[in-house]
């Protein structure tokens, strides 16, 4: 069988599961700086599909290609540990503010850059914003067939994958021909740890960016003259010709018009002790008001 | 013409409840705008239909009766929403955030290069003043929606690339009956004509789909249980409550991870929206991702042994014990206080 060339979308997002008190600023809005930066979650179990699809079909490549500030480089090197071959980041200020439009069409634009491709995989949604959207809008702007929340591959052939998906009620299994998007539900397999010898091997895969940067000690810079393959590329917006209405804020139809922060009422609460006596008082005001009974 | 148009779901020749949510919220709409209320549904068999949503104050209804369109994919539903879109130029388009709408609408508002709000909770129309552009723009969809893990709400706006799109959240919009006579006009689409062949290249092979007997919407009472429940056994006491009581049982998703209760039984931001008269939170901390998902509980029981568990502040009454002791004693006393 013919090997495939698989792309996957990876995120960096803040870790909104563990929000602490300080995530939030006085005016409601959020702290970014305070919150730890994770892998997407759901895109970790795309990189391990894809990984998978690696492991079945010989000679097929996993590209992970994220999006992000510079920090977002940890993407690439975590994909690097887990057994990606390659991996490409897109970061330029102007590409800031994007809603999930302007960012599938950024994205589309950089998987153009790395065409030809058979499969795309992305995580469900990103825990930053749940929205679910960068998939299929991408899938979209490349023309190319989309499936979502897919749990398993059951079969890849020469013209057609056939996938498992994850419904609210129940499973579907669809066939597909290449190229496709697919969107990998969190049911899937969590993602394989970091193996030691591609730690070893990666650790010092670095962005353009950051070979400049003065803490950037000189053997690591030296390191990557010997082995060009831990130079991270780095694509800005003339990079992968992006038209700039089309990116950032202004290719972003959707605007905060403004954001709340949502205080818990602390409405009197009943603090009661767990004794017969407290919970019988309870339960006799529950069935007196016909809350319960 | 400045209209809401709502997509509906249809399954066996029934339009879902998310659905019929959505054309009453569309309907509040479209009365602040003073403008007509659209639907477009499309599937195979539909003849019964118009009849199930017409009553919900739906003026115009756009269906597409193909066998080919149920179940649903995507290319041949977006094509054809996209026809009804480009012809009627609605100033709402409104789509469940079910795994079809969430399918679908991206797709779409990509396509129609729109802005689109995911998973909203609140809808309004508002007017909102761009600064840049010295101008006042009239009567936008305000679409309104927890963000950040659910610990901030965002009113998100678009004002300057129709239509407005959203997909709203299940249970969260009340189904309203407008008037049960009320008469629609029927539009027939030719989806011959719009489609063609590489609209069906996504082929289902084979499909699941239970009706669950799980309903957590429609429980006036909800016993759930989080982490702090500890174990599967210990879930046992919570269903004993339920039943008791005449509820349901639901979990956090901690508790779901951790296999002490099912998928389909998950509250909250990821799960299901509940608004019961009655909700016991059993070892739940109170994360905003959970809380988003049963806050308009009309009165909340928090069990927890952490006093300082967040849900004890959303609590009308915080017991402070271990699940295993207080549930049973709950029990106990309900058996013996009832009538």
């Amino acid at each position: 069988m013919r090997a495939l060339k698989i792309i996957v979308l990876a995120k960096q997002v803040p870790d909104t599961r563990h929000v602490g008190n300080d995530a939030m600023k006085p005016d409601g809005t959020v702290n970014r700086g305070k919150l730890p930066t994770i892998f997407n979650p759901d895109d970790l179990h795309a990189l391990e599909l894809a990984l998978n699809i690696k492991d079945r079909v010989a000679g097929s490549t996993v590209t992970v290609l994220t999006m992000g500030p510079k920090r977002a480089a940890d993407i690439i090197r975590e994909s690097y540990y887990r057994g990606a071959d390659k991996g490409v980041m897109i970061s330029d200020r102007r590409f800031g503010g994007a809603d999930t439009l302007a960012t599938s069409y950024t994205l589309a634009k950089g998987i153009e850059k790395l065409a030809p491709f058979d499969l795309i995989l992305g995580g469900r949604q990103a825990i930053d914003g749940d929205t679910a959207q960068v998939g299929p809008q991408s899938a979209e702007k490349l023309q190319i067939p989309q499936v979502t929340y897919v749990e398993e591959i059951i079969s890849i052939s020469d013209d057609e994958i056939v996938a498992k998906r994850r419904l609210e009620k129940g499973i579907e299994t669809v066939s597909s021909p290449f190229p496709c998007l697919m969107t990998v539900h969190e049911s899937s397999p969590v993602c394989r740890s970091r193996q030691a010898k591609r730690l070893m091997q990666y650790k010092y895969a670095r962005t353009q960016t950051e070979l400049k940067s003065k803490s950037t000690e000189d053997y690591i810079k030296e390191l990557h003259v010997s082995r060009p393959y831990l130079t991270i590329p780095e694509w800005g917006v003339e990079d992968i010709g992006a038209e700039m209405e089309k990116i950032g804020l202004s290719g972003s139809p959707t605007k905060v018009k403004s954001v709340e922060s949502i205080v818990l009422t602390a409405d009197e609460s009943k603090v009661l002790s767990d004794s017969d006596v407290d919970i019988e008082m309870m339960i006799k005001e529950l069935i007196e008001n016909h809350t319960i009974g | 013409m400045k209209s809401v148009l709502v997509y509906c779901e249809v399954e066996n020749k029934k339009v879902a409840e998310i659905s019929q949510e959505l054309v009453s919220a569309g309907k509040r709409l479209a009365q602040k705008l003073g403008a007509p209320l659209e639907a477009m549904v499309f599937g195979a068999n539909l003849n019964e239909v118009a009849a199930q949503i017409a009553p919900f104050g739906v003026d115009k209804i756009h269906v597409a009766d193909d066998l080919r369109l149920e179940p649903y994919t995507t290319l041949p539903h977006a094509a054809l929403a996209a026809d009804v879109i480009k012809r009627e130029e609605p100033q709402i388009v409104l789509f469940g955030a079910t795994s079809i709408g969430r399918d679908l609408a991206p797709r779409l508002a990509s396509e129609l290069s729109c802005g689109l709000t995911a998973d909203c909770t609140i809808l309004d129309i508002g007017d909102h003043y761009v600064s840049k552009e010295k101008k006042e723009y009239k009567e936008l969809l305000y679409a309104i929606r927890p963000a950040f893990g659910g610990s901030i709400m965002a009113n998100i706006i678009n004002w300057d690339m129709h239509p407005q799109m959203a997909t709203v959240r299940e249970g969260v919009m009340k189904k309203e009956v407008f008037d049960a006579k009320y008469t629609t006009e029927i539009v027939s689409l030719e989806a011959n004509k719009i489609l063609n062949d590489k609209d069906f290249v996504v082929k289902i092979l084979e499909r699941h789909i239970e009706e669950s007997d799980v309903n957590l919407k429609e429980a006036p009472i909800i016993v759930a249980g989080g982490y702090g429940v500890g174990s599967k056994e210990n879930f046992d006491y919570l269903y004993q409550l339920s039943d008791l009581l005449g509820g349901e049982v639901g979990g956090s998703r901690a508790a779901v991870d951790a296999g002490f209760i099912d998928h389909e039984r998950q509250i909250g931001q990821t799960g299901v929206t509940v608004r019961p008269k009655l909700y016991i939170a059993a070892g739940i901390s109170g994360a905003v991702q959970h809380t988003a998902g049963m806050q308009d509980a009309s009165l909340i029981i928090s069990i927890n042994n952490d006093p300082e568990a967040p849900m004890n502040k959303l609590a009308d009454y915080v017991i402070n014990g271990d699940i295993s002791d207080v549930v049973p004693k709950m029990i106990k006393f309900y058996k013996k206080n009832a009538k």
